[in-house]
């Protein structure tokens, strides 16, 4: 389309251009009050799995002697790195830098990958030890919360790979930037809270 | 971009434009009709939305209010054999469950999703396709809720679903599940219309509508939204945990594994006394749109009102507790909670105060919506009283479980939230539909309502105190509570004949002359458009001065502080015949339909057999792609002034306002016409 009367900064900027009351974007602004309600839903999860570590297992064994820290340390270095890498990816799509923004949105995604097949070992590694999901209270919370952890980290690698797709179909460029930046919101989002859990579940005993 | 090109003047669609058909993912051509049943299914407009709202929710209304009805008959008198104990306790649960969660709420979300819009002068919500979504999904939940009927039992553990008893070993039905995933579903619907409605308020105001000039209505729905961003994952979290126990043998609420059933009460009242203010108010903020209009004298401390709602909003955190006096809580937190539940009634009295204020030297009209509302105010104080003796704890401990908690919470709810929404639809009815209600037949629904909804539930404090416990199916004989219990059953009745005569208000209303724009001369900006108003809401988007902006723009102050008329009358802020430019308007889509068809299989599917879960697991991936990969707007639609444009040589022309979507591809032109202020983006 022939942007006859555009000016620059609106055409690399299009979601800037649409006037809102608070500045922001509609779809930034939706992000982060979602990202609210986020909260809420692991608090409740953390909240459930704390009152239940305090309590005795049955049978069983107790979560707290299955940590592997060294091990769980190098999976949560992978996910804070896959936030660098989300970093640049909007800075590549901001400099209109199509290659490296599929570069860095790959690698995102990989890393991500890499944290959640770290996690699918440790739930196993857990199990052979003879804590199931249903073994006692502490593993159905442990696996609750730290699954519904996993399963947003996969929701965002699914984001990230769509983002990808569409990067080399032509259909992401540099005018979709805030696309990126927004599914970046989700991302650094996801792993804020398990710098949270890694810190509440993990290393407080 | 420059608008040159010769444009139809009214918005007829040329259903079919012939110069592109799309076929997203290659599933069905996009709909483009805005007439019609189909109209019906794939609308994103924020009007239609809020009347399927507000129809469903009557629906379910005539479901549970048939519920209550089964009560009161089985009730009327001592040993009463109309049900069975099983069959009265899914009675009981699924009448406060259909009443909260499918009556009051889509009710509320009715009113908000088609007054938001329009108050904040806004062309649509800021999502518009996910406000479909979360129609769809909420109807969808509901249905899966009352699906028990017909699959061999519905929920039997009242609406708080109290552990261990919704644990299998003493629920082994499906009754509990259906009320866990229908619940689960319909607060998806919530939760996304939240992140919707905030977003609008926040993001779409017409310029110069600061916060401060927001009408009340918006404001308080505005509160509700935040309290169910917040309160909905908390239920969810509830509820997952119920379903992983239900459906995998968790064991998070059963005893038997060692669990604590209390956890249960306080995931639930964490969410459920927040949402106790998600469904007053809206209504608190109906009535403060009514009582101004018909008492001509602005609103009494807006300010106050606002931050009081806000007040109540932060509050409403801090006392779910005093729903479990009677567990053992220990005195520290009894006491905490308990001066709370004390404080939160200051906020509450302060709204109270501002609304007899605004009566007071008010030239009041005693219309239908303004009876409604002023019975808000009596019965709410009614009900809010009885509420503040339940924060004396021992007093509590002697209420609790007893008609007269049931007498209090109808105050508040039915005599609070549904005397002031029913109120409002009185009040906005012209303005829906462009026809009144009748005023005779809105008298008797009215007078018939309040005798019956008093002599319901007012004995029933006292039968209440006199130790009558609830959700028994049968009293004994010789208690003393059987003189009463009859004239509840009648009162009962009576309301249930009130909403005869509101139907039938209803069906005949089509045939009233139509209705004036402005019929109550009113304040908000809605009452500037035509009745009912057109799909593009406002012709030109209005700049807001002040609070009440309509009214100051028909009246002015004369030399000693009377209303005077406007030199001249104000210019409508839309005509038929539609602004000159044609508007921006986002296209009709399935997508949001099919989305949410895809989470009842699921649900089902985790019930029956996964296969169902497998069809629904499809049908949502499929729509999540196919929506993102929609534009808002559609290229080929008739009503999208980027698409008339012609240009070509792209796969996707237009849809300037599509960006936050993994979807299209073209920085696009974007036009600078004052149109796009309101733009809708999704």
């Amino acid at each position: 389309m022939s942007a006859t009367t555009v000016d620059a900064t609106s055409a690399a900027h299009p979601t800037e251009a649409h006037h809102t009351s608070t500045g922001l974007s509609n779809e930034k602004l939706g992000m982060w009050v979602f990202l609210g309600s986020e909260c809420l839903l692991f608090g409740g999860l953390i909240t459930t799995f704390l009152f239940y570590r305090e309590k005795e297992p049955l049978k069983g064994p107790a979560i707290g002697d299955l940590y592997d820290i060294p091990y769980t340390s190098v999976s949560s270095f992978v996910l804070l790195m896959s936030s660098l890498t989300m970093v640049l990816a909007v800075s590549a799509i901001k400099r209109h830098d199509q290659r490296n923004t599929r570069v860095w949105l790959f690698t995102t995604a990989l890393l991500g990958a890499s944290f959640v097949a770290g996690q699918v070992y440790e739930f196993t590694i857990f199990y052979r030890e003879g804590l199931g999901y249903t073994t006692n209270l502490q593993g159905s919370a442990f696996y609750t919360l730290t699954g519904f952890h996993g399963v947003h980290v996969s929701l965002g690698i699914v984001m990230l790979l769509s983002a990808v797709v569409l990067s080399l179909r032509g259909r992401m460029g540099p005018e979709r930037a805030e696309t990126v930046e927004i599914i970046g919101l989700y991302w650094h989002f996801v792993d804020v809270v398990w710098i949270v859990i890694f810190t509440v579940v993990y290393l407080i005993p | 971009m420059a608008l040159t090109e010769d444009r139809p003047e009214t918005l007829e669609l040329t259903a079919g434009d012939e110069a592109v058909v799309r076929h997203p993912l290659g599933a069905f051509t996009r709909p483009s009709g805005m007439t019609g049943w189909r109209s019906w299914l794939t609308t994103v407009d924020h009007k239609k939305i809020g009347i399927l709202y507000g129809a469903t929710a009557l629906f379910f209304f005539f479901i549970g209010g048939i519920e209550a009805l089964l009560i009161r008959a089985q009730l009327a008198q001592p040993d009463g054999q109309v049900l069975t104990p099983g069959q009265y306790n899914q009675v009981f649960t699924m009448h406060g469950t259909t009443m909260v969660f499918l009556v009051v709420m889509p009710l509320a979300a009715a009113f908000a999703n088609y007054l938001i819009p329009l108050q904040v002068g806004a062309r649509d919500v800021a999502f518009p396709r996910l406000n479909a979504f979360s129609y769809w999904t909420f109807l969808f939940g509901g249905i899966v809720l009352n699906s028990g009927w017909f699959l061999g039992g519905s929920p039997d553990n009242g609406w708080f679903n109290y552990a261990p008893n919704s644990g299998l070993a003493y629920s082994p039905g499906n009754g509990i599940d259906f009320w866990n995933m229908g619940l689960l579903i319909a607060g998806i619907a919530s939760l996304v219309g939240a992140v919707n409605l905030i977003v609008t308020c926040l993001n779409m105001r017409a310029p110069g509508m600061t916060l401060m000039r927001m009408p009340v209505f918006t404001w308080m729905a505005l509160v509700t939204q935040f309290l169910l961003l917040f309160a909905i994952p908390v239920l969810t979290v509830a509820q997952f945990l119920l379903m992983f126990e239900r459906l995998f043998g968790a064991g998070f609420f059963d005893p038997e594994m060692g669990a604590d059933p209390l956890l249960w009460q306080h995931l639930f009242w964490i969410f459920g006394h927040p949402e106790v203010y998600i469904m007053i108010l809206p209504a608190f903020g109906i009535v403060s749109e009514i009582i101004p209009v018909f008492s001509r004298k602005p609103l009494f401390g807006y300010p106050f009102m606002v931050f009081s709602g806000i007040a109540i909003g932060f509050m409403g955190w801090g006392v779910w507790a005093h729903h479990m006096f009677a567990s053992g809580l220990g005195p520290v937190s009894v006491a905490a909670f308990s001066l709370s539940t004390m404080f939160i009634a200051v906020p509450t009295g302060v709204k109270i105060f501002n609304w007899v204020g605004t009566l007071w030297g008010g030239k009041l009209r005693l219309t239908v919506p303004m009876a409604f509302a002023i019975a808000l105010v009596a019965q709410f104080t009614v009900g809010g009283l009885s509420g503040v003796s339940h924060a004396v704890s021992p007093s509590d401990t002697q209420q609790t479980d007893t008609y007269y908690i049931v007498a209090h919470f109808h105050y508040v709810l039915f005599g609070g939230a549904l005397f002031g929404m029913v109120g409002g639809l009185y009040f906005w009815w012209p303005k829906i539909f462009g026809h009144h209600l009748r005023d005779r037949l809105g008298w008797w629904h009215f007078w018939l309502m309040a005798l019956g909804f008093n002599l319901t539930f007012g004995p029933m404090h006292i039968v209440g105190l006199q130790g009558m416990p609830r959700r028994t199916a049968s009293y004994a004989a010789g208690m003393g509570w059987d003189f009463w219990n009859m004239v509840e059953t009648v009162g009962s009745f009576l309301i249930g004949v009130s909403f005869l005569v509101f139907a039938y208000n209803i069906l005949v209303s089509r045939n009233n002359p139509p209705a004036e724009p402005d019929p109550w001369d009113a304040r908000s900006l809605e009452w500037g458009t035509t009745s009912p108003p057109p799909v593009w809401n406002f012709d030109e988007t209005p700049v807001v001065h002040q609070l009440d902006e309509w009214w100051h723009r028909k009246y002015t102050e004369g030399d000693d502080h009377r209303l005077v008329l406007a030199a001249e009358p104000p210019t409508p802020f839309a005509t038929a015949a539609g602004p000159s430019e044609p508007p921006h308007l986002p296209s009709p889509s399935y997508w949001p339909l099919v989305l949410a068809l895809g989470l009842p299989f699921i649900a089902f599917g985790l019930l029956y057999t996964y296969w169902l879960a497998a069809v629904g697991g499809v049908l949502v991936f499929l729509a999540v792609y196919g929506w993102s990969l929609e534009p808002s707007v559609d290229p080929a639609g008739g009503h999208d002034d980027h698409g008339h444009t012609g240009h070509t040589g792209h796969a996707m022309p237009g849809a300037s306002d599509d960006h936050a979507e993994v979807t299209d591809e073209e920085p696009v032109a974007v036009a600078t016409t004052p149109e796009d202020t309101t733009e809708v983006s999704e």
